[in-house]
């Protein structure tokens, strides 16, 4: 982006406006050129590996026990008599024009799959990240404020283990406690039977659908199927901003410009969280934004555990089958999301940092 | 800010200082539905032409009707459902059925003769996993239209290439396969000639004692009460699947009260819950098999004592006992017992001496090395651990191989492993379907058409092919029992495979619902009496 912009800046100092719209219009297209050179490397890399894979997708299409007939125009309504290459370019042609193809197995669209599975994932991780950010980014400043004390101790703790703690075992131990024994929240799933069809899905995020229609019953039992393991995939985000903001705070706090603003007598809380936190802001938002991204892979462990059907379940499922098709998708829906997270802590960045906005 | 963190820690501690405390207050399931946890990610269709999954053949059998049925308890004792009687010709070539007056699908729409040629003709014309079970008359999608054939409003004709034994073809249409399936709805949503079958792979058009009202992959199947159903009305108003891949979820949910029935069930579940009064535990005979298949592209277990010798290297009561908590019973012939004619000799033990004297007999009295494919299950991977440990006690040195089901799957229809460790369902209630796989390689080449597990580890057996295409044609129940109890006895000394096991399925229930009924293979599980108290 800086080499885009860094020439434009210079010969259009200022004195012919006009060119201006031109560097910020190489700038999108910049963007979409490294979008498109991303995808279609992901596309490219995801395809052999899946021909690479010593697994016969026609077997996971029709069974181990069909006629040769059958295998034989299975084999060839696949494509798999064309060549590698062959396969490749139908395949990016039709992805171009917005068909990612069906299923090998269900002959269900790839994107009907996709939109069924993404937004019980996205209604996780979304509400999982806004748990890890506002409670591991005060906690992280915290720590480090009283950094080596008991406080930062046990911050530091409690960061170690939600990172490194299998999450499949703390789901099962929230689940026997949280819901078995104590029954403070709703089991495994998105909601009980009994509301299922107390509304129209919409937008398949629950919480926004039974919201919208009024249904508040319902919507309180989707918040209580949600808590558990929002609160678990919150926690282990949190746990990594945290340890983030700490670090980040610590080498914030020992900058000259804060004691500065000491001597000048700036009341410590200001000094903290105003001059401090918004420096340490900056790299902060890409390290939430890649958190963001890789939740909204989807879990496997978490949607395993809690019969979440989600994206990483979906992803996990057809890998196993050799489903390349909806392998393809998913990961093309990936690569966006993580390019798209990207630039958008690249703009947050611009508004966070004056420097960066000046220099462009 | 500190609140959620420390209260998170106070939990987790209060939890393991207290270990058990009193359970939640249940929330119980609805009286008129069944819920039940099962792992349904395997379904990929609803279409009868197509299903061979597990959990989608039990939807269809509670759901579907074929023109025949059996008796669970006594499979040998086969009655008319949707077909009200059947003849067959003279030469035993032609079985002549006639449909059973007055009944309806749930659609409305009367069962007629048209319906079930329709479904047969569609079955052969699809071409999809399961045709071989009626492709395998001689039917093609060339000559189906004259071979099944309607010859009145309520009667048609099914004429096969030989006179195969008549039990052999009705219980391959008792096969989900031969579901009758309403021709006028599913023609009504034909596309490209695809006789429906892209609308009939997630919709329904049958006439069983529920009707499907929703499948959504990977999440739940929902079935409610079809009023239409000709036979006795089921209690439950609604019966619903959810998808619960992992198995400790399944019974934290079961004893929550949130579900009724809990399909999956491991060891530890077994031993965990036995103990609970709210919950029992149920078991019946499946007809699935667990064997050893060995290579004989591999010299060394291409030698008879070679053979034999691993046949007494197997633990097979304290895996059936210990390992696997009751889930599979010793069982050592290609017939599962509950088919005609199995053989339920068990003539070999763990036997390391006697072991170790052949394999001196074999010229390797060291033992030797070799590899296991061994599918990631638990079940096939505690077994697999097993093996290799009684093995080792023989010098034999046995290396597992784990993967997935495709990828050992794949290697194994290459024929590229040396011992394959496998799990073989019979595909419909008569012996042939084992026979055909177990005892039967017409053309051992590697390009053979078909690929039973007989070639699958290369054994050349062209006279036990002859004899087991004998059985095929025995029109004499007795004296076909006779053949195949014959053909296991020679099997179970020759042959490559170490089978071991049979597999008994496992389900546990809350103690308040009742009636459902585990039966021989997963399209015979029944629901349909299912009550609630």
């Amino acid at each position: 982006m800086s080499g885009t912009s860094a020439p434009g800046g210079v010969v259009g100092a200022g004195d012919r406006p006009a060119r201006r719209r031109p560097a910020w219009l190489d700038r999108i297209a910049a963007l979409f050129g490294t979008l498109a050179v991303t995808l279609f490397g992901l596309l490219l890399v995801t395809f052999l590996i899946g021909r690479v894979v010593p697994v016969d997708p026609v077997l996971a299409v029709v069974g181990d026990r069909a006629s040769q007939s059958t295998y034989d125009a299975a084999y060839i309504e696949l494509g798999l008599d064309q060549t590698l290459f062959e396969q490749f370019r139908r395949y990016t042609a039709r992805a171009l024009s917005g068909d990612f193809g069906e299923s090998l197995l269900t002959k269900r669209p790839i994107l009907d799959d996709i939109r069924r599975a993404f937004p019980a994932t996205l209604e996780l991780a979304t509400v999982a990240i806004l748990i890890g950010t506002l409670v591991g980014v005060p906690l992280g400043v915290w720590a480090a404020v009283r950094q080596g004390t008991l406080v930062d101790q046990v911050v530091r703790v409690v960061g170690l283990v939600g990172y490194s703690a299998p999450i499949f075992w703390l789901g099962l131990l929230g689940l026997l406690l949280f819901y078995a024994k104590w029954g403070l929240v709703a089991g495994p799933g998105r909601i009980d039977i009994a509301y299922e069809y107390s509304f129209t899905p919409i937008t398949g995020l629950l919480l926004i659908d039974t919201a919208v229609q009024g249904q508040w019953a319902a919507f309180r039992n989707v918040v209580s199927h949600l808590a558990l393991p929002a609160c678990l995939l919150g926690y282990f985000s949190l746990a990594y901003i945290a340890r983030m903001t700490r670090s980040f705070m610590l080498a914030e706090l020992g900058q000259e410009y804060i004691d500065a603003a000491r001597i000048k007598g700036v009341s410590e809380r200001r000094i903290v969280w105003v001059h401090a936190l918004r420096n340490a802001a900056v790299p902060l938002v890409t390290v939430i934004a890649l958190s963001y991204a890789s939740l909204l892979e989807g879990s496997v462990l978490t949607e395993t555990v809690f019969a979440w059907p989600g994206l990483g379940l979906y992803l996990t499922n057809s890998l196993l089958n050799a489903d390349m098709n909806a392998v393809l998708g998913c990961t093309l829906l990936i690569g966006v999301i993580f390019v798209g997270l990207n630039l958008l802590s690249d703009l947050l960045y611009t508004l966070l940092d004056p420097r960066v906005r000046r220099g462009s | 800010m500190k609140r959620p963190v420390l209260s998170f820690l106070t939990s987790v501690t209060l939890a393991l200082s207290l270990g058990a405390t009193a359970p939640a207050a249940l929330a119980a399931t609805p009286p008129d539905t069944l819920i039940q946890a099962w792992a349904i990610d395997d379904v990929i269709t609803l279409d009868p032409a197509e299903v061979f999954e597990f959990s989608a053949s039990e939807v269809l059998g509670n759901a579907y009707q074929g023109l025949v049925g059996y008796d669970v308890e006594d499979v040998s004792d086969i009655f008319g459902v949707i077909a009200e009687s059947w003849e067959v010709s003279e030469d035993g070539k032609t079985f002549t059925f006639t449909i059973r007056p007055g009944m309806t699908f749930a659609s409305g729409n009367p069962i007629t003769a048209d319906d079930a040629v329709f479904t047969l003709q569609r079955v052969i014309k699809l071409d999809k996993s399961p045709s071989f079970i009626l492709t395998q008359f001689g039917f093609s999608p060339d000559n189906v239209d004259q071979m099944i054939r309607k010859t009145g409003d309520m009667t048609f004709e099914f004429e096969m290439d030989q006179a195969y034994a008549p039990t052999l073809v009705l219980y391959c249409l008792t096969a989900t396969v031969g579901f009758i399936v309403d021709e006028e709805l599913v023609m009504s949503h034909e596309e490209d000639g695809d006789f429906g079958y892209g609308w009939l792979k997630t919709n329904y058009a049958g006439s069983g004692a529920f009707s499907i009202r929703e499948w959504r992959a990977n999440e739940v199947i929902v079935l409610e009460r079809n009023d239409a159903y000709g036979g006795e009305a089921p209690p439950m108003a609604r019966a619903i699947y959810r998808h619960i891949p992992e198995t400790s979820t399944q019974r934290l949910l079961l004893e929550a009260g949130d579900i009724d029935i809990a399909r999956n069930v491991g060891a530890e579940e077994i031993d965990a819950l036995t103990d609970n009064p709210d919950i029992v535990i149920e078991s019946g005979v499946k007809g699935s098999i667990y064997y050893l298949g060995l290579n004989q592209k591999n010299d060394m277990l291409a030698k008879p004592e070679v053979r034999q010798a691993m046949k007494m290297l197997v633990d097979y009561a304290t895996i059936a006992d210990t390992i696997m908590k009751g889930k599979v019973n010793v069982h050592q012939a290609f017939l599962p017992v509950g088919f005609l004619g199995a053989l339920e000799d068990t003539p070999f033990s763990l036997d390391v001496e006697q072991a170790k004297a052949l394999l001196e007999q074999a010229g390797v009295p060291d033992g030797f090395s070799v590899t296991m494919d061994t599918r990631n299950t638990p079940e096939i991977t505690s077994m697999a651990q097993a093996i290799q440990q009684t093995m080792a006690m023989a010098g034999i040195e046995m290396e597992l191989i784990p993967g997935d089901g495709q990828q050992t799957l794949t290697k194994y229809r290459a024929r590229n492993h040396d011992i394959y460790i496998g799990r073989w369902g019979p595909d419909y209630q008569d012996p042939h379907t084992n026979a055909d796989t177990f005892a039967r390689n017409p053309d051992n080449g590697d390009d053979a058409a078909s690929k039973p597990l007989a070639w699958r580890n290369a054994w050349d057996i062209p006279e036990m092919t002859a004899e087991a295409d004998a059985a095929v044609l025995e029109s004499d129940a007795d004296a076909r029992a006779q053949m195949y109890l014959e053909l296991q006895r020679e099997h179970q000394e020759t042959s490559p495979f170490v089978i071991m096991f049979q597999e008994i399925e496992v389900l546990a229930r809350r103690a308040n619902v009742d009636g459902f009924i585990i039966g021989p293979s997963f399209n015979d599980n029944s629901f349909k009496q299912v009550t609630k108290e």
